[in-house]
């Protein structure tokens, strides 16, 4: 790679045996992908120095009074180096992703005192590196709202679909490793999305039946993902405008039965004025329909592994439930009591959850039975209700991951017809 | 190609290094974070083909990888939960794949002049030289007659 001299600089060790640890790990990780520099970037997203019960063990006897568990883990693991060192405050705005557990329930999502204690720690550590805690998977609904052009350092797939596509930010889908050697460095390498060539679109999706709601924007997304895998859609036809809450169910979908990074809706999204555009001139190179039966399709994908129609667990917010989520499942509670059988979850960030408490919403919620946790979620924090066997979702990327990660059955469908489950105990959805 | 055949690919170094092994080998991208069990090295996503199926100790010969960015973190502990797999080889780079197989620390390689997939079944004896940039592929047939 070509480094300049500010970089060869951090290479060399002159500023520091991080942030050479730092870029030695980024200039190992640009040859891999063979790019032939970095970008500079001040607007990390990342999960660093997070530990669990595991890396906590791991990692328990390297840990010595002149480098911490904090220092250890993020020496050790996420700069991949072989020596411990001295770890400084980040040089880059730099944000914690979700993770670990929701600090005032932990107990009921069923977490062990032990990692409410390793989550705390890790968070005081993180705080102490000028790393600001959002604690979400939706970094840009509390207050990390990149602008367009901006060269960013993002984990989290939904969220990096969505920085690229609705804001025009520029980010690849980094990694733990990646981000927290960016906060130390400000360096990232030139490689996809921060180049104009790669951002054009390469598959043409035709709607060609109607999208408007919040379930057929996740289900039109978990299309995408699947015929697109990781490259570029391009859509018109049926769809309606999006909102913010549409945009992330959609991505996030997108994300996980492929890997879209970005995708243009023509007319809609801020690098697609038109279909040429969004192709850079580019013809594309197949056609997707996406129609009545292809819609029929993936809703039956998408409940393929539910039998039984007793639901003993409701999750909502993947990702991280916006205000109004919470608003409309307050409504759709309409001052009842969830069933005896079941429970109702509602994940959020700490900022929302703040504004939920501030509106009155988590004690409707609570009244009802049911509880607005942060930090985490069913997938992330592997953390179900004590007895789960069957869970309603109403989002497609959680229904992608949870059966798989925790061995149930989960029910797609609307918000509406999770909410009807959570009171009735019983599965009613249909597809509309 | 003929059992026995001895088949050398030529491409590019993702990771260093030179490792040998029996080759696992999948059409399907792999997801890291929920859709492998780091503990156990194995696929664990619902409707992949390899479900079930552990890459601990194999030559992991795949398209590419997708879904979540935990990718490089999930095989990052396979290396710590020593379940990782002993080489990689696959066809579509990604920042996912390229920092995971830094951080595993597997010799890698990519852009190679034939389509692995095509020519690399499981069960053949592959070696991968990741300073060089190939892939020595022997047939099964030969590498059992030679257990």
């Amino acid at each position: 790679m070509k480094l300049t001299d500010g970089e060869k600089r951090m290479l060399d060790g002159r500023d520091g045996q991080a942030k050479q640890k730092a870029m030695e790990l980024l200039v190992r990780y640009g040859e891999a992908l063979g790019a032939e520099r970095f970008v500079d970037t001040t607007n990390v997203a990342g999960v660093p120095g997070q530990s669990s019960v595991f890396l906590d063990k791991y990692y328990a006897d390297k840990k010595s009074a002149a480098h911490g568990s904090y220092d250890t883990l993020f020496s050790l693991f996420d700069l991949d180096s072989d020596e411990i060192v001295d770890v400084p405050r980040v040089v880059t705005h730099a944000c914690h992703l979700q993770g670990g557990t929701d600090p005032e329930n932990w107990q009921v999502l069923g977490a062990t005192p032990k990692a409410a204690e390793v989550a705390r720690d890790s968070e005081a550590g993180a705080v102490d590196k000028g790393i600001k805690i959002l604690k979400t998977c939706t970094p840009y609904l509390v207050g990390n709202v990149p602008t367009l052009g901006e060269h960013c350092a993002w984990m989290e797939s939904s969220a990096v679909v969505y920085c690229n596509s609705v804001l025009g930010g520029r980010t690849n889908t980094e990694g733990r490793e990646s981000t927290s050697a960016a906060m130390l460095t400000g360096k990232i390498p030139d490689f996809g999305f921060h180049r104009d060539e790669f951002r054009r679109g390469t598959h043409a999706v035709d709607v060609a039946v109607e999208v408007d709601s919040l379930m057929d924007w996740g289900m039109l997304g978990y299309f995408v993902g699947d015929v697109v895998q990781e490259r570029i859609p391009v859509l018109a036809g049926r769809l309606g405008k999006p909102d913010l809450v549409r945009y992330k169910h959609f991505g996030a979908a997108a994300a996980s039965s492929g890997g879209v990074e970005m995708y243009h809706i023509v007319g809609v999204t801020p690098e697609a004025p038109s279909e040429r555009a969004a192709f850079g001139g580019n013809a594309p190179v197949e056609t997707f329909r996406y129609d009545a039966a292809a819609r029929r399709r993936i809703y039956e994908t998408l409940n393929s592994n539910a039998r039984d129609p007793n639901v003993d667990y409701v999750m909502l917010g993947c990702p991280h439930a916006a205000l109004e989520q919470i608003e409309e499942a307050c409504r759709l509670l309409a001052g009842r009591k969830i069933s005896s059988n079941c429970r109702l979850w509602i994940f959020t960030s700490r900022g929302v959850k703040q504004r939920a408490d501030a509106a009155g919403l988590t004690k409707i919620v609570l009244d009802a039975g049911g509880h607005v946790l942060t930090d985490t979620c069913s997938a992330i924090g592997q953390a179900l209700p004590p007895g789960t066997k069957v869970a309603a979702l109403d989002s497609a990327k959680q229904v992608h991951y949870l059966p798989a990660i925790m061995g149930i059955q989960a029910w797609f469908g609307s918000t509406a017809d999770c909410i009807d489950a959570a009171l009735t105990g019983r599965w009613n959805g249909a597809l509309p | 190609m003929n059992d026995g055949e001895i088949i050398t690919l030529r491409g590019r170094k993702v990771v260093g290094g030179v490792a040998e092994g029996e080759a696992l080998v999948t059409r399907q991208t792999i997801s890291g974070w929920g859709g492998v069990n780091p503990m156990q090295g194995a696929v664990i996503e619902t409707r992949h083909e390899l479900r079930g199926v552990s890459f601990k100790d194999k030559v992991l010969v795949f398209p590419g990888a997708k879904g979540s960015s935990g990718w490089s973190v999930c095989f990052h502990l396979t290396r710590l939960a020593g379940t990782a797999p002993k080489a990689m080889v696959f066809n579509e780079m990604t920042t996912k794949v390229a920092l995971g197989a830094v951080v595993m620390r597997v010799p890698s390689v990519t852009d190679l002049d034939r389509d692995p997939l095509d020519v690399i079944e499981t069960g053949d004896w592959v070696v991968v030289n990741g300073d060089a940039g190939t892939v020595e592929v022997r047939k099964r047939a030969k590498a059992a007659r030679r257990a």
